[in-house]
C-alpha cells in the first residue's frame, strides 16, 4: 500500500477496534488465530461486519453480513464510498492536506447509488447504508481482507476500492485504524519482502531505480538485469509463447494449484527442463526432470518468516532433514557452485545479515534482536528502532510531501459469465483443518477432512437441478469437467456453489476454474467460476 | 498498594494475592488456575489465610486491596490445601499431573485413607487427541478455553451436578459427532493429562514417552500467514507434541488444528 506491501496495523490494534470488517475473508477458518484477536475486540462489544458470499462461520459472527453477488465488490465499496461523503462522514481535514484526487474519485461514484448498488450486488441497501455509516463513524476501524479481494481477474483494482474507503474516512496510519490484507501462507509477506515478486528488490526497493540497482550490483559483484520479470501467471504465458521453456520451482506445487489445470499440467510437460525443489514428489515434482529434495521449513530448517502484521520471526531447526533432502539455502548455494560461483556456505542467519546490510528497512532486525523481541515488526531501521506497529504515520503529519492517491476504479465483472449453459457460480476458499493443494494438510488425519472433495449446493439449487443432497454429481464448466459427492449447505444462496482446492487427488476443481488473471497481480480468477450440475446416473 | 505477605510488606499495582505472591517470589499452588484464563475458583488449592477475613480467600483471584495482610503458609493453610488434595487425589487419577502430585508430596497429603481413585477409562474417539475423565478434577480450564476465554467454540461444557458433575459435549456425543474444531486449546491447559494428544497417549502406553529426553525448540507455524509460534516438543528426532508460549503476544498459547496437530507431514517422508 502506498509503496510498500504489507498490513498497516497489528493484532494489538485489531483487539482494541471499535469496528471490525471482514471483506471477502474467511478469518474464522482460514486465520484462526488472527480471529481470536477479532473475537476478543467482538466480546469487549466492538462490532463485526463481514462481506462474503457465504454466510461463513465468520459471517455467523458478524452484527452485519452483506452477501453480495462473486465480484462486484467494487460497486459496494464505491456504494458505501458514495453514502459516506453523502451523509457527511468523511475527513475533510485529512483528505485535503493527505491525499490527492479526490474530485475524480468522488464523480467517479456517483453512479453508485444505494439502490444501484443494491441492483448489482444482491445486496439490500439499508445493509449498504448500515456498513458505510458504521465505518464513516467508528473512531477505531480495522478494514481486513484476504482472496475475497485479490483471487479475480481485477484484484488489484478491488484493493484500491477499499483503500479508497480508508482515505475517505482517515481511517489509516494513525494507531486503532487500518488496513490488513491477512496473508494465506506463513511467509508469503516475507517472500514479498526478500524480492520473490518481479519488479522489486529485496525491501520492495524498485528494481528500475539505477541507484538502486548499483547498490546490489556493487554488494554481489554482478549486474542485476535492469527490468522487471514475471509474476507466475506472466511465467504460464510466456511458456504458453515458446518465450520459457526452463523452469526451476521450489515449493510449489503449480500443476494442481494453478487455475485451469489441465493447461497448467500441458505447458508444465512440455519445458525443455523442469527442475523442481520440494519436500514431497508433489504432482509437479513428477512432471520435473530433476528434483531435488529439500528440508522441511517445520523442525528442519533455520532462517526467518513474515507475518500478517510485518513481524518478521525465527524459524529454528530441531533435527536433521531425512535421507538427502538438504536445506534450501545449502541447494542454492550448491548449484551456484556448480554453476561457476563459489559463494561459501553461509547460514541462514548470514544471509539475513546480507538482507540487513542490504534491506534499510530490515537494518535493526539482528538475529538477537529477533530473539529477544520475539520478532519485530517491519521497517526497523537500526538497532535502537523498536519496529512498527502501524504504518503511514506520517499521512497525519502536518505537511505530506507524497499524498496518498484516490485511485477510480471501474466495476468488471467476473471473466467467466453465467449463462443458460453454465447458469450457476462457482466460488473457492480454504477449510479450516485444510492448506493449499493438501500437500501438508493431507499428511494427518482429523474428523474435519470429512466431506472436503464435496460439492457444496445451495438446497434451492440441488432441488431445480435434480441433485439430491449426498448424490453424485458432475461439474460442468467451459474448461472442463469433474465428477465429486454434492451436498446441501443452507450458508450459501441460491446460484453459488463451492469447492475448496485440498483434495485435488480425489476431485481437480482447478479443471474446472479459469485463468483469467488481475495484469498487475498476476493472480488468476478462483473465486468465479462458471459451471453446470450433470446428475449422474 | 501496600500489602504484607507472610511478613514481608511490598507495594504492588493493583493485580491478585497470587500476582503479589509470585512477584515476591513466594511460590503458591495453583490448579485451576492459568496465566490466560478467567480465574473460575473451582479447585481451591491456592486458598490463603487473609486477616480480617472469615474464611480462606483464592489467591488466584481475590484483588488486593491496600493494606491487606496474608498468610500463605499458616497452619490453617496448610490443613486446607491437604484436605484438598486428599479429597481430589481419592477421586481422581493423579498418574499424569505432575503439579498435583507434587503438591501432595509438599503438603504430605494421604488420599489413600479416604478412597482409591478410579481405574484409566480413556475415550479414543479420533486421532488427534484423548480424553480420559478419570483424570479430570473438574478444573473448568478446558470449558474456560474453548469458550469465551479463547476459542469461542463452545464444544464442552460441565454436565451434572453434585458428584454427577463432569465435562460433556452436547449430549456427550463422541467428538466428530460434536461441535469441537480440534484446535487442542483444551488439551494445552489441562493440568492433569485428562486430555492428552494421542501420540503422547500412544507413546505413554507403549511405555516410551520420556519427556526428560525432549528438546522444546520454538519455531513458527508453517500453515497459514498469522505468524503463531510453534514450540516443537522432539523425541527421537520426531515431533510428539506442539504447544505455544502463553506470553506469546500472537498466540496467548492458543493454535488452530494445523499448528497443533497438522506436524505429521514432514514426518511421513
Amino acid at each position: 500500500m502506498f509503496g510498500a506491501g504489507g498490513g498497516t496495523s497489528s493484532y494489538e490494534e485489531t483487539r482494541a477496534a471499535d469496528l471490525i470488517v471482514l471483506w471477502g475473508s474467511n478469518a474464522r477458518e482460514a486465520h484462526p488465530i488472527f480471529f481470536h484477536h477479532v473475537l476478543k475486540a467482538v466480546n469487549r462489544g466492538a462490532k463485526l461486519i463481514v462481506v462474503d458470499p457465504r454466510r461463513t462461520p465468520s459471517a455467523q459472527w458478524a452484527d452485519l453480513w452483506l452477501g453480495l453477488d462473486v465480484g462486484t465488490d467494487i460497486p459496494l465499496a464505491s456504494a458505501v464510498a458514495r453514502e459516506i461523503i453523502e451523509a457527511g462522514l468523511t475527513d475533510e481535514e485529512f483528505i485535503a492536506r493527505a491525499t490527492s484526487g479526490f474530485e475524480a474519485f468522488r464523480e467517479s461514484v456517483q453512479p453508485w447509488t444505494l439502490d444501484e448498488a443494491e441492483r448489482v450486488t444482491g445486496v439490500p441497501a439499508g445493509a449498504i447504508r448500515e456498513l458505510a455509516h458504521a465505518y464513516g463513524e467508528a473512531a477505531n476501524a480495522q478494514l481486513c481482507w484476504t482472496l475475497g479481494i485479490t483471487e479475480h481477474h481485477n484484484a488489484v483494482d478491488n484493493v484500491f476500492a477499499l483503500i479508497d474507503l480508508a482515505l475517505l474516512t482517515g481511517k489509516v496510519g494513525k494507531w486503532g485504524c487500518g488496513l490488513q490484507p491477512l496473508r494465506g501462507q506463513n511467509n508469503v509477506q516475507g517472500g514479498g519482502d526478500m524480492g520473490a515478486i518481479p519488479n522489486r528488490l529485496p525491501g520492495f526497493q524498485e528494481i528500475l531505480d539505477d541507484a538502486v540497482r548499483a547498490k546490489f550490483d556493487a554488494a554481489w559483484g554482478s549486474t542485476v538485469p535492469p527490468t522487471h520479470g514475471l509474476h507466475l501467471s506472466g511465467m504460464f504465458e510466456a511458456m504458453e509463447h515458446g518465450d520459457l521453456r526452463a523452469v526451476y520451482v521450489v515449493g510449489e506445487n503449480p500443476a494442481q494449484g494453478e487455475a485451469d489445470q489441465t493447461r497448467a499440467e500441458r505447458l508444465l510437460t512440455g519445458l525443455d527442463h523442469l527442475v523442481v525443489q520440494d519436500i514431497f514428489l508433489t504432482r509437479t515434482a513428477q512432471l520435473a526432470d530433476v528434483v531435488l529434495p529439500a528440508a522441511a521449513t517445520l523442525g528442519e530448517a533455520e532462517g526467518t518468516v513474515t507475518s500478517s502484521e510485518r513481524r518478521v520471526q525465527r524459524v529454528r531447526k530441531a533435527y536433521d532433514a531425512p535421507g538427502e533432502a538438504r536445506d534450501d539455502i545449502e541447494i542454492v548455494y550448491a548449484l551456484a557452485r556448480r554453476l561457476g560461483h563459489d559463494l561459501g556456505s553461509p547460514r541462514a542467519e548470514d544471509v539475513w545479515n546480507e538482507v540487513r546490510s542490504l534491506s534499510p528497512m530490515h537494518a535493526g532486525m539482528s538475529y538477537a534482536r529477533l530473539e529477544e523481541l520475539g520478532g519485530i515488526q517491519w521497517p526497523c531501521w537500526d538497532e535502537n528502532d523498536p519496529g512498527a506497529l502501524f504504518l503511514h504515520g506520517r499521512l497525519w503529519d502536518e505537511v505530506v510531501a507524497d499524498r496518498a492517491p484516490f485511485q477510480v476504479v471501474e466495476h468488471d465483472p467476473p471473466v467467466d459469465l453465467l449463462d443458460d449453459a453454465f447458469p450457476l457460480r462457482l466460488t473457492t476458499g480454504r477449510r479450516l483443518e485444510s492448506y493449499n493443494t493438501g500437500v501438508q494438510s493431507g499428511g494427518y488425519s482429523s474428523p474435519l477432512h470429512r466431506g472436503g472433495a464435496d460439492i457444496l449446493l445451495a438446497p434451492e439449487d440441488g432441488a431445480r437441478y435434480g441433485v439430491a443432497d449426498g448424490a453424485r454429481v458432475r461439474i460442468v464448466s467451459r474448461r472442463g469437467s469433474v465428477e465429486t459427492s454434492a451436498r446441501y449447505d443452507p450458508t450459501l444462496r441460491a446460484g453459488l456453489a463451492f469447492m475448496n482446492l485440498h483434495f485435488p487427488d480425489e476431485v481437480a476443481t482447478n479443471v474446472l476454474t479459469i485463468d483469467a488473471t488481475d495484469p498487475k497481480s498476476g493472480t488468476a480468477e478462483f473465486k468465479a467460476t462458471a459451471i453446470r450440475l450433470e446428475p449422474v446416473a | 498498594m501496600r500489602i504484607t505477605i507472610d511478613g514481608v510488606t511490598t507495594e504492588v499495582d493493583g493485580g491478585t494475592i497470587l500476582d503479589a505472591a509470585r512477584q515476591m517470589g513466594i511460590d503458591t499452588p495453583t490448579l485451576c488456575y492459568g496465566d490466560t484464563l478467567t480465574p473460575v475458583n473451582a479447585c481451591r488449592v491456592c486458598v490463603v489465610e487473609l486477616e480480617g477475613a472469615r474464611t480462606l480467600v483464592p489467591a488466584c483471584s481475590r484483588r488486593v486491596e491496600d493494606g491487606m495482610v496474608v498468610h500463605t503458609d499458616s497452619e490453617r493453610v496448610r490443613t486446607s490445601r491437604r484436605m484438598v488434595l486428599e479429597l481430589l487425589g481419592s477421586s481422581v487419577d493423579l498418574s499424569t499431573a505432575p503439579d498435583a502430585l507434587a503438591y501432595v508430596d509438599r503438603y504430605g497429603a494421604e488420599p489413600a485413607r479416604l478412597g482409591t481413585p478410579p481405574a484409566p477409562a480413556p475415550r479414543i474417539d479420533n486421532d488427534l487427541y484423548v480424553r480420559d475423565y478419570s483424570k479430570c478434577i473438574l478444573c473448568y480450564k478446558c470449558v474456560e478455553a474453548c469458550g469465551v476465554d479463547h476459542q469461542n467454540t463452545f464444544a464442552i461444557a460441565v454436565a451434572g451436578r453434585g458428584f454427577d458433575a463432569r465435562i460433556s459435549t452436547e449430549l456427550d456425543v463422541a467428538l466428530p459427532d460434536s461441535a469441537c474444531v480440534y484446535c487442542g486449546n483444551c488439551v494445552a491447559v489441562c493440568p492433569t493429562g485428562a486430555l492428552m494428544g494421542k501420540t503422547e497417549f500412544d507413546l505413554r502406553e507403549a511405555g516410551n514417552w520420556r519427556e526428560e529426553e525432549q528438546a522444546q525448540v520454538d519455531t513458527v507455524c508453517p500453515y497459514c500467514g498469522v505468524g503463531c509460534t510453534l514450540t516443537l516438543h522432539v523425541q527421537d528426532d520426531a515431533i510428539v507434541k506442539v504447544t505455544s508460549p502463553d506470553d506469546h503476544d500472537v498466540t496467548r498459547g492458543n493454535l488452530c488444528i494445523k499448528g497443533r496437530f497438522g506436524y505429521r507431514y514432514a514426518q511421513n517422508r
